[in-house]
């Protein structure tokens, strides 16, 4: 008895004390880093992020200017990472799917296209791919002045994808509050409809008349709503005008103003990641549906759904389990990926906090501290999301 | 309880070797503590070498020429410092950076000193633990433009896109000058001169800028030249030098006084040529220069020769100048501001006694 406690009591002992001993050694490293760093004459803390950071950024989603603060700029480059991963995710993620369900096709041509698009992008590293994407192919594409144009409107040079945008104009307001009142009533409408509709079921229940007359009779409704709505913006762009004016680019001295500019570096970048992250979600997608056991398809076959009834109702669902891990997998190294932004000068958290902040201040270890965080809490958003999604794609065993 | 017993003393041994294991951690911790604190001289004599952080590809400043060999004016100031030690030219390690890696990497201790034409500002003396030694070569902002742009001054920029380096003071000076003049401008901007230069050829961008003497030295780099000219204005001041850590005087007095060496040997117009004669000097300047009155190399640490064996092998500031950068290069920069006091320009040594 004596001898069991004692061993448990040692055995919390020893566990405190290894708990004790590295807690000692992380402080002792940050006491001496800390102490180094004053004793170089090294400026620390957190106060830069207030100070005036005097540079441009090229592209920014939100307001920005050169006499914003190193701050804002940390929210620049946040968003302009989290934009490039977000469309890196769903670009890569519906290629992938496709690229994976073609590689099990009984078509010659779409499996052998689709394994050998694999083979190629699986087995070239990424920043190839980008160096690839900027250098050889949007780079060499006209200056300003020969832009690739449609309709006078669309311009492609090696500046980036000139598109028009609406701006305001007289008309914006009365557009906007009636487009919201009719869009208040439609609601209202369908609202009291599906109320009839639930008390119409319950009663039809006990009366046994068909389900599908009242859905009909909804249907019906919900067809004159839209019509109703048709008719309102006719009327309106008939006798107010249209609601926004269109800002098309137009050639300057050196560059075009006006539109908006989607920047080489971003479709370079965008580009280099989906395809490259696509080839791999492909491998998953392809492991995950091989994974289902040949006899669901026999069965699904057997009951008369159609191939592609039976890959979406039967196979899928059931590969999805098996896919989703390794997919989010996937998706964190995208997200990661990205901070190869900084070799074609795409202004994400790495190229201009971790990197032009970082030289500004020569706060190194504060900022890359604050952007491994940022990284780390991406990355634990993603897993979470898609934990949600696995356990909700989950049925109950 | 007997079974207990010989379990015992295995159990003594392990605690002994973990006591071991941590005091040995905490060594190398106190270590590495310590090893900060170490002199710049002493670590160098003991490696035999100077590591020396240069620009990665500015011909004229630091460039590797068809022979793998350094060239420039910023590497004949390495040069200078492991001559002005070890006797020995070559006793040099070069650690090309980038703008954005220079100060970590002087900070870190990775470099002992770094030549690479970096500007000295306030905020960098002050806040990066870091000492500027001296102005090796005055310069100052520029821009350069596509002649076929028909671009005559910097003012007529509004509306271009600029591509620069990133982390540097170009940038600052750059957005400085744009909202001054109420001209908008898009950055764009990239780690290393090469990218710069490839997108800038690519017509990326309408503008390369940099420090003039960046742009002259980028000029010749091109495929054709003469297509691209450089603007007249100068928009900013940028007194580019050498720059050691903080915290070790001794090895930043010998970086300060190598530079001054180097100006006042063209000001006692001592050069490669006359220290071949081997005539004994005569004039008490030149004789405390050149080590043989007086111990000033002693008090740096170094031998009191150090003046003239850095002179014999390198030649003086002009002589240095005029090979790298200046006549006898392809780059042809006059001296102007980077001329002697004495000629109207604004280099000064403080007298060597």
């Amino acid at each position: 008895m004596l001898i069991k406690q004692t061993t448990k009591l040692r055995a919390w002992l020893y566990q405190a004390l290894f708990i004790i001993g590295i807690i000692g050694i992380c402080w002792l490293l940050i006491d001496t880093l800390l102490g180094n760093l004053a004793h170089q004459g090294i400026v620390t803390g957190l106060d830069f992020l207030d100070n005036n950071a005097g540079f441009g950024v090229i592209f920014s989603l939100i307001d920005y200017n050169e006499s914003d603060s190193y701050g804002r700029v940390f929210f620049v480059g946040l968003l302009n990472t989290l934009l490039v991963a977000g469309l890196g995710i769903v670009f890569s993620t519906i290629l992938g799917f496709l690229l994976g369900i073609a590689r099990l096709s009984h078509n010659f041509l779409a499996r052998n296209i689709a394994s050998a698009y694999i083979g190629l992008f699986r087995n070239v590293p990424l920043l190839l791919h980008l160096f690839f994407w900027y250098f050889a192919v949007l780079q060499p594409l006209p200056g300003p002045k020969q832009s690739l144009h449609v309709a006078d409107a669309l311009f492609l040079n090696n500046r980036g994808l000139y598109i028009p945008t609406l701006i305001d104009n007289a008309n914006t307001t009365i557009w906007q509050y009636t487009i919201g009142i009719s869009l208040i009533i439609i609601m209202l409408f369908l609202i009291s409809a599906n109320k009839r509709k639930s008390s119409a079921t319950s009663s039809a229940k006990s009366s046994n008349i068909s389900d599908n007359k009242i859905s009909e009779k909804t249907n019906t409704k919900k067809g004159t709503l839209l019509l109703l709505f048709i008719c309102v913006c006719t009327l309106l762009s008939i006798f107010v005008g249209s609601p926004y004016d269109l800002n098309t680019p137009v050639f300057g001295r050196f560059n075009f103003s006006g539109g908006t500019v989607i920047i080489p570096e971003l479709i370079a970048l965008v580009l280099a990641l989906s395809l490259y992250t696509a080839a791999y979600i492909a491998e998953i997608v392809r492991a995950g549906i091989e994974s289902v056991p040949n006899g669901q398809k026999e069965a699904a076959n057997s009951l008369g759904l159609s191939p592609s009834d039976s890959l979406r109702f039967v196979i899928i669902p059931q590969a999805l389990r098996l896919i989703i891990p390794p997919l989010t997998n996937q998706y964190l190294n995208l997200t990661k990926n990205s901070s190869l932004a900084a070799a074609i000068a795409y202004p994400d958290l790495v190229s201009i906090f971790a990197g032009t902040v970082l030289n500004q201040t020569g706060q190194a270890v504060e900022i890359i501290g604050i952007t491994m965080l940022v990284y780390l809490s991406i990355s634990i958003a993603i897993s979470l999301i898609m934990s949600l999604y696995e356990k909700k794609s989950r049925w109950n065993q | 309880m007997t079974s207990a017993q010989p379990l015992a003393s295995p159990r003594i041994n392990l605690t002994h070797r973990l006591t071991k294991t941590t005091s040995v951690v905490l060594l190398l911790l106190s270590s590495t503590l310590s090893h900060v604190y170490a002199s710049t001289l002493g670590d160098i004599k003991e490696k035999g070498y100077v590591t020396c952080g240069v620009s990665q590809s500015l011909p004229g400043f630091s460039y590797i020429e068809k022979d793998g060999k350094w060239s420039g004016l910023d590497v004949d100031f390495c040069k200078a410092l492991a001559t002005g030690i070890f006797n020995d030219s070559a006793k040099v390690r070069y650690s090309p950076l980038s703008a954005k890696e220079r100060f970590t990497a002087l900070q870190s201790g990775e470099i002992d000193v770094l030549s690479r034409n970096t500007t000295w500002t306030a905020s960098r003396d002050t806040s990066l633990g870091v000492h500027f030694a001296g102005v090796m070569y005055y310069d100052g902002q520029g821009f350069m433009v596509r002649k076929d742009l028909g671009v005559n001054s910097a003012l007529e920029l509004d509306g271009a896109t600029l591509c620069t380096n990133t982390g540097t003071t170009t940038e600052l000076n750059m957005s400085d000058y744009f909202r001054a003049n109420n001209m908008q401008y898009k950055p764009v901007v990239f780690e290393k001169y090469d990218e710069v230069l490839a997108a800038y050829e690519a017509g990326r961008c309408d503008v390369l800028s940099t420090d003039q003497s960046g742009l002259f030295s980028q000029r010749i780099r091109l495929k054709d030249a003469n297509a691209h000219k450089i603007l007249p204005e100068i928009i900013s001041k940028e007194p580019l030098g050498p720059a050691v850590r903080q915290g070790d005087d001794q090895w930043f007095n010998i970086v300060k006084w190598t530079l001054y060496a180097l100006l006042e040997a063209e000001e006692l117009n001592i050069t490669k040529k006359s220290l071949m004669l081997k005539k004994l000097p005569t004039k008490p300047k030149e004789r405390r220069f050149l080590g043989y009155d007086g111990n000033i190399g002693e008090n740096l640490g170094l031998s009191n020769a150090w003046a003239r064996q850095i002179i014999q092998t390198l030649g003086n500031y002009g002589e240095i100048y005029e090979k790298n950068i200046g006549k006898h290069s392809r780059l042809n920069i006059p001296r102007n501001h980077n001329n002697l006091w004495t000629q109207g320009g604004l280099h000064y040594a403080p007298p060597f006694r």
